[in-house]
This record gives C-alpha cells, sequence and structure tokens, in this order.
C-alpha cells in the first residue's frame, strides 16, 4: 500500500516542484520557520528545544569528569548520542538505537568535532587521568522530516546554553568550586539538508518529501563558509557532480542566514 | 546506429552495447537511447535485439517450465519446493491429492518427504506470487535414483547443443539417462556410478566453458579419453563451426 | 619554509619531493588486487587489496527475506553488514558491532542500491555480507568496490558497476587514495562512490576542513579516482572467463 501511495504522491510533489512550488508553499531553497528556545530543561548543564516546522527536537548537555581516550591524553572528551524515541513517529520502535538515529548522531558529531566546535584542549584537567566530558544528547520529540538539520541546531544552541562547574585541581585531586562557566566554544557549525526530487534539489524536506525522495545530501559549513562534514544518505537515488557544487554554494549561503539565529554578529 | 562490440565479446554490467533504433533483449536495459548490459556474459546480436547470454546467473522461473527441485517444507497447503531460485515454489496439495485433501487424513509425507526430489512443471508465477507447481503431466513425480548436478540455468541451451547434438552424444557416450531441469538442475541415471560421474564431468565442463567454440569436440574428446577408448565416434562430431 | 621545532620531529607525511610515506605520488592510487569468485559457498563473491587493506565480500540471494516482516511488496532488500575482524586493527577490535560499522553498513547500502534492478525481486533479500580482514585506511571505499563484484558475480542483474575511493587533502596538499596515516592527521578525507553509466555519486561523505574551491577540486580527484578502479574492476570480472575462453580456444 505505502508504495501505491508514494508513487502518486511522488507526481503531485514533483509536478509542484518543477514549477518552484512544494506542497507547503515553500521555494526549493526556503526553510520551515525555526523557533529555537534554551535552557527548557534545569537539570541538564545546556539545553535547547528547537522546531523546524513541526519537526521538535530537544538536546540536553550533561557535564561530567572522567578518562580521557588513550590517545589523547590531554583532551576532553565529546559524545553525541541520539535517540528516535517511540512517541516522535509511528515508524520508531524502542529498543536499542538503529542505524538511522546512529547515522544522525555521528552527523551531527563530526559537524561539531571536524569544525573544533568545543576546544577540548582546554578541558584537559590533570593529563591522562581527569579531563571533562561533554555529553550531548539528541531526543527526537516528533518527526517531521529534516531530522538532521533541526538536531545539529539544538545541538549547537544547547553547546552554547551549557553552564559548567568550575572545576579545579587541588593536590591532585579535582574539586568543584562555586560558580559556572560556559564551555570554550570556538565554531558554530550549521549543516545544510538537501532532497533530490525528481533530479530538483529542494532544501529542508519534510516528512511527506523525504518518503519520496530519490537521495538526501547533508553538508555541514563553519563559520567561515568552509565545509566541515558531508553525508550523503537516505533513498535508493544518487546525484551528479554538478547537483553537489550547485549545493554547496546554496548550502554556504543558508547556512550562514541560519547561524544568525544563534549568534549574533 | 552504431553497436559497440562484436558478438560473442564478454561484456559487464554498464558495457553500453548499442545506442539506436534496438530492442533490449535478456540481460540488457535501455535508458532512452542507450542499451547496456546488466549482466555479466557475452553479447548476442539477432536482427535488431541485442541481449547477453548470462555467464553466472541464478534462475528466474517462467510458467511451463520443466524444473528439479527438492522439498524443504511440509505445510498445510502443501509442500515448499527449493528450485534455485530466489522465491520457494509452492505444489499444492490439492494438486496432487485431487478433490477431498484433508490435512488430518491425507498424510503429505508419505508422497513427498523433506528431502525429496521431484521434477515437476511450473503452471503460475508472477510478481505477487511465488511460482506454483504441479506434477500431473507424464514424466513428472518423485525422483527415486541418479545423481544430480548444479549448472547455471542459461547454460542448459549449451547443453542440449544445436538439435540435440551436445545431449544426444553425452548420453551415447555415457549410456546414462539425462533430464534437464530449467532450473539449472540436470538428473543423470546411469547402469554404474562410474558412467554417472563422466556424465557429470561432461556437463560440468559445459557450464565452465559455455562461452567457448568448439566445445562439442573437447566434450566427445573428453569422454573418450576418460573411457579409454579410442575408436571414433560413428556420428562423427562435425556439426557446423560453432556451437 | 622552516618549521617549529616540534613539527619538525614529527614524521612528515608528505617530503619534499611530493612523495607520501608509502611511496606514492600525490595523484597516485595505492596498488590494488582484485579477485572474483573465491568463494564456493556464496552466491557471489570477491576479494580486494588496496595497499595494506584486505577486504572479503560474499553475497547470498535474492533469497527469501528473514525476517519476513521486513521483506518489501514492490523490491528486493539488500542487507548490507561491513564488519571488521578483531585482528584487522592496530588494538584489537571488539567484534560487536560498533556505531562506525552499522554507519558504514548503512552509507555502503546506499551506495550499491542505485545500481542494483532491485525492482525485478520483489518480497526477497539480497544480503551482502563485507569483511574487513585487514584495515588501513579507505575500507569503505574498497568494500564499495569489492562488494560490487560479488553482486555482480552472484548474477544479479545491475545496471552498473560502483567504483569508489576516497581523496583528501594532507600538509595542505591534495591527495588520492588515502592510507591511515593520512586519513588520521590528514586535513580532510572525501570518501566518493561512483557509477558511470549515469554519471551518478552514489556514495559521498566528507570530514576535515575546506574551501568550496578545494572541495571541488578533491571531488574531481577521487572521481578520477573511481573511472581507475572501475577499468580494473571490468578486468577482474572477466578474467576467469577471458583466460579459460583463451585456453580451450589456441
Amino acid at each position: 500500500m505505502s508504495s501505491v501511495m508514494v508513487k502518486v504522491k511522488q507526481k503531485q510533489i514533483a509536478q509542484l516542484i518543477a514549477h518552484g512550488k512544494r506542497l507547503d508553499g515553500r521555494e526549493p531553497n526556503d526553510y520551515r520557520d525555526i523557533k529555537i528556545e534554551v535552557g527548557v530543561i534545569e537539570k541538564a548543564e545546556g539545553s535547547a528545544r528547537v522546531r523546524l516546522g513541526n519537526t521538535e527536537i530537544l538536546v540536553g548537555t550533561k557535564v561530567d569528569v572522567g578518562e580521557p581516550f588513550p590517545d589523547t591524553p590531554e583532551e576532553g572528551v565529546l559524545t553525541v548520542n541520539a535517540e528516535l524515541v517511540p512517541l516522535a513517529s509511528p515508524t520508531f520502535e524502542a529498543g536499542p538505537p538503529d542505524e538511522n538515529s546512529i547515522e544522525l548522531a555521528r552527523i551531527v558529531d563530526r559537524g561539531i568535532r571536524e569544525s573544533k566546535t568545543i576546544a577540548t584542549e582546554e578541558l584537559c584537567l590533570v593529563p591522562g587521568k581527569h579531563v571533562i566530558i561533554v555529553f550531548i544528547d539528541v531526543y527526537v520529540l516528533n518527526h517531521d522530516g529534516n531530522l538532521i538539520d533541526a538536531s545539529a541546531l539544538a545541538a549547537l544552541a544547547a553547546i552554547m546554553n551549557t553552564k559548567m562547574p568550575k572545576y579545579e585541581v587541588e593536590d591532585g585531586e579535582v574539586k568543584k568550586k562555586p560558580g559556572y562557566i560556559p564551555l570554550p566554544i570556538r565554531n558554530y557549525p550549521v549543516p545544510v539538508t538537501f532532497a533530490k526530487i525528481d533530479g530538483k534539489m529542494i532544501v529542508d524536506p519534510w516528512l511527506e518529501e523525504e518518503q519520496v525522495m530519490d537521495a538526501r545530501l547533508t553538508m555541514t559549513f563553519e563559520k567561515d563558509g568552509n565545509i566541515c562534514a558531508i553525508q550523503k544518505g537516505g533513498g535508493t537515488g544518487s546525484f551528479t557532480v554538478q547537483q553537489i557544487l550547485d549545493a554547496a554554494k546554496i548550502g554556504q549561503q543558508k547556512s550562514a542566514s541560519t547561524r544568525k539565529l544563534l549568534v549574533k554578529e | 546506429m552504431p553497436v559497440f562490440y562484436e558478438k560473442r565479446e564478454i561484456v559487464t554490467p554498464g558495457d553500453l552495447l548499442a545506442e539506436g533504433d534496438y530492442f533490449a533483449g535478456d540481460n540488457t536495459y535501455k535508458e532512452g537511447d542507450k542499451l547496456y548490459a546488466a549482466r555479466l556474459g557475452i553479447v548476442e546480436f539477432i536482427e535488431k535485439t541485442v541481449s547477453v547470454v548470462a555467464l553466472k546467473a541464478f534462475y528466474q522461473p517462467k510458467v511451463g517450465d520443466t524444473i528439479i527441485g527438492k522439498v524443504v517444507e511440509l505445510t498445510i497447503a502443501g509442500w515448499l519446493i527449493d528450485i534455485n531460485a530466489p522465491q520457494v515454489a509452492m505444489l499444492r496439495a490439492s494438486e496432487v491429492f485431487e478433490r477431498d485433501y484433508k490435512p488430518q487424513r491425507n498424510d503429505l509425507p508419505s508422497i513427498f518427504d523433506i528431502g525429496d526430489l521431484i521434477i515437476a512443471k511450473i503452471i503460475a508465477y508472477d510478481r505477487t506470487r511465488d511460482p506454483q507447481l504441479t506434477i500431473r503431466e507424464p514424466g513428472l513425480g518423485k525422483v527415486t535414483r541418479g545423481q544430480i548436478v548444479e549448472i547455471t540455468p542459461t547454460k542448459i541451451p549449451r547443453v542440449i547443443g544445436r538439435k540435440g547434438s551436445m545431449i544426444t552424444m553425452i548420453k551415447e557416450q555415457t549410456g546414462c539417462h539425462i533430464s534437464l531441469g530449467q532450473n539449472g538442475v540436470v538428473l543423470i541415471s546411469g547402469k554404474t556410478p562410474e558412467s554417472e560421474q563422466l556424465a557429470i564431468m561432461a556437463i560440468r565442463k559445459i557450464d565452465e566453458e559455455s562461452h567457448t567454440s568448439g566445445l562439442t569436440d573437447r566434450v566427445t574428446e573428453m569422454l573418450k579419453q576418460s573411457k579409454g577408448s579410442d575408436e571414433v565416434a560413428s556420428k562423427g562430431t562435425r556439426e557446423g563451426k560453432t556451437d | 619554509m622552516k618549521l617549529p621545532a616540534k613539527a619538525q620531529e614529527k614524521e612528515k607525511l608528505i617530503d619534499k619531493e611530493g612523495k607520501r610515506v608509502d611511496g606514492r605520488n600525490l595523484d597516485e592510487l595505492r596498488p590494488i588486487k582484485l579477485e572474483v569468485g573465491v568463494l564456493s559457498n556464496a552466491d557471489g563473491s570477491a576479494y580486494i587489496e588496496q595497499g595494506k587493506c584486505k577486504i572479503l565480500a560474499g553475497v547470498y540471494g535474492p533469497r527469501e527475506a528473514h525476517p519476513k516482516h521486513l521483506a518489501l511488496p514492490d523490491r528486493a532488500l539488500l542487507q548490507t553488514r561491513y564488519h571488521m575482524a578483531p585482528f584487522s586493527v592496530e588494538e584489537r577490535k571488539s567484534p560487536a558491532p560498533s556505531r562506525r560499522e552499522i554507519e558504514l553498513s548503512k552509507v555502503i547500502r546506499e551506495s550499491l542500491e542505485p545500481a542494483v534492478f532491485l525492482e525485478y525481486y520483489p518480497r526477497t533479500s539480497i544480503d551482502l555480507f563485507i569483511e574487513v580482514l585487514q584495515a588501513d585506511g579507505g575500507t569503505r571505499g574498497a568494500a564499495i568496490t569489492v562488494a560490487s563484484l560479488a553482486l555482480a558475480d552472484a548474477g544479479i542483474p545491475m545496471k552498473d558497476l560502483v567504483a569508489a575511493c576516497a581523496a583528501g587533502k594532507v600538509e595542505g596538499k591534495l591527495v588520492l587514495d588515502l592510507c591511515d596515516a593520512e586519513d588520521k592527521l590528514g586535513e580532510a578525507d572525501v570518501p566518493v562512490a561512483y557509477m558511470s553509466t549515469t554519471d551518478a555519486v552514489t556514495l559521498l561523505q566528507m570530514d576535515g576542513n575546506l574551501t568550496l574551491e578545494e572541495f571541488e577540486q578533491i571531488v574531481n580527484m577521487a572521481l578520477n579516482g573511481c573511472k581507475q578502479i572501475y577499468k580494473m574492476q571490468k578486468e577482474a570480472l572477466k578474467a576467469k572467463y577471458v583466460a579459460l575462453k583463451e585456453a580451450a580456444e589456441e
């Protein structure tokens, strides 16, 4: 049954897109309305909720002290996890992370890590023994398409919202001092996701567009407009090189405008 | 309007075979004006149809095909038969028991049990249903003796040979009875296990070298040498320049 | 340019003559060996060595989908498992699937789906198993290259073979086919998979930091690598039959 609907919907959506229009009235390169709220979970060190159209993502950050990775003994640790909780969509099942939630987490992680958003070298307390660990947990509350862009935006907002305790080392022991400080932030990565439908590229696909798309391309840009992460995924289709290069140009512009929502010039 | 390969050249998936007013035959596909190979095989041109005789392919069921398969499961509706195809085939109990088939009374395993080999014909097959079989024709039914050898299904025509030349020769040389399933399963039953082995060797050789020429001669040679016989086959083996 | 003392102590990845750690030029692929039909049980199989990477791919199917509820009514499933052997890397890797392996299984599957005529085999599953026996960077590219051959060897109809390869930036220079050291210490890595008949990019990922111009040059470099690898794939697929033909007809 679902594939029959796909063909009919695909025609409808493609016909509109051929005329530069989308089912919800948007232009091919338009984002849906974006609403960002920060500090919504007081027990978390940082948090943010993003609504991209009806897609709703909640990200909480937790900060703790732990051991560094053996190959980077003087750097803090950053870890990103994503959960597609069952209430967010009839297609999400309870259980361990599936390939989609793992891919989502890793794309968000890549953007943050490769752009060196958090200066992990400033999160070292006792080299080789105690460093600061930042947990970024992405919680998808409602899936209406383009989880990647919404999650990454929420993750960035949560990172910027994070207040961590003042840790100090006294006699080789880590102690918490009163007060809070922000994380050392050096960059502001923003991904732009495209969907290809019948040969046309559109930005920020919503759920029905995702269900009929041939393929999806996400490009993450850091604050200077350089690319720091790319992931082609979703769908059984492909892109031509020209489509990829054109998307990069558009993505660079779109990411800059989206970044303005979080980072005032 | 160009073709890009000579006949009998080996092609791989994605090779551009022809451009223009051609028809896509077996194992090829067309994208606009361009005709490409979809499988590894030998390219063939028949009038305006370009096709590829696959060197390696699994069996694609067709209504009317005779197949040799193995019973793998018993269900309430009948027997499930492995015919070396992507889908499992079904031999309905109603095909065997005539009307009043009652699962409680009529015993499936007593007719065909798991592991039995059967020769059957495909009577129905489409995208929504797995292949359906019948054994209601003469020559069909359970296999009680002999050995089977599995080859690439597309090579069955080669085993038969032009006007049956190859298979007739093998039968004569080995004295075996040979049944061919379109699904690439060949049933051989001879007077001795050695004669059966000989036939199996010949058929395996055809499977490996089907894309070469002069095959009938070489297979005949091989059989004669293995038998230790020096006599020239009375019928002669020169059936034409290519087999 | 005189480097600060600390950098001078570290081994350089690219020397003054533009040669890399393994002696290659900037735009040179690692030596590649391809073999098709190496396993007797799998319906199709192939093996690749690319530099120090050693990867084996096996295909079963199309066959009945297991579990049945995953089967699709109008096409075959392509179920892909990319897995690294515990002894494949410097520090023993636990056999349990890691998050990286799960992500790679997904992107590798998505790089091959456009090439296979899945719609010919509804309600079945094509099971593709990729085992990395030894890893040295660029394993996802080599995995896609060898998996394409295994699928073709299984007689599964395909639109084209998919060739894959990575290019990137190391010590400021654009290079082709990064080995592990270059990937870990370099500035960017861009794996690409490509189908020539439709000029289609079926895998594209990137991590690092690149300007748009650098990205364009690197993608084109990777495509060049893919085209070279594509030729090798075709040769490997035909090899056994060409040899038999020559032997038989002389």
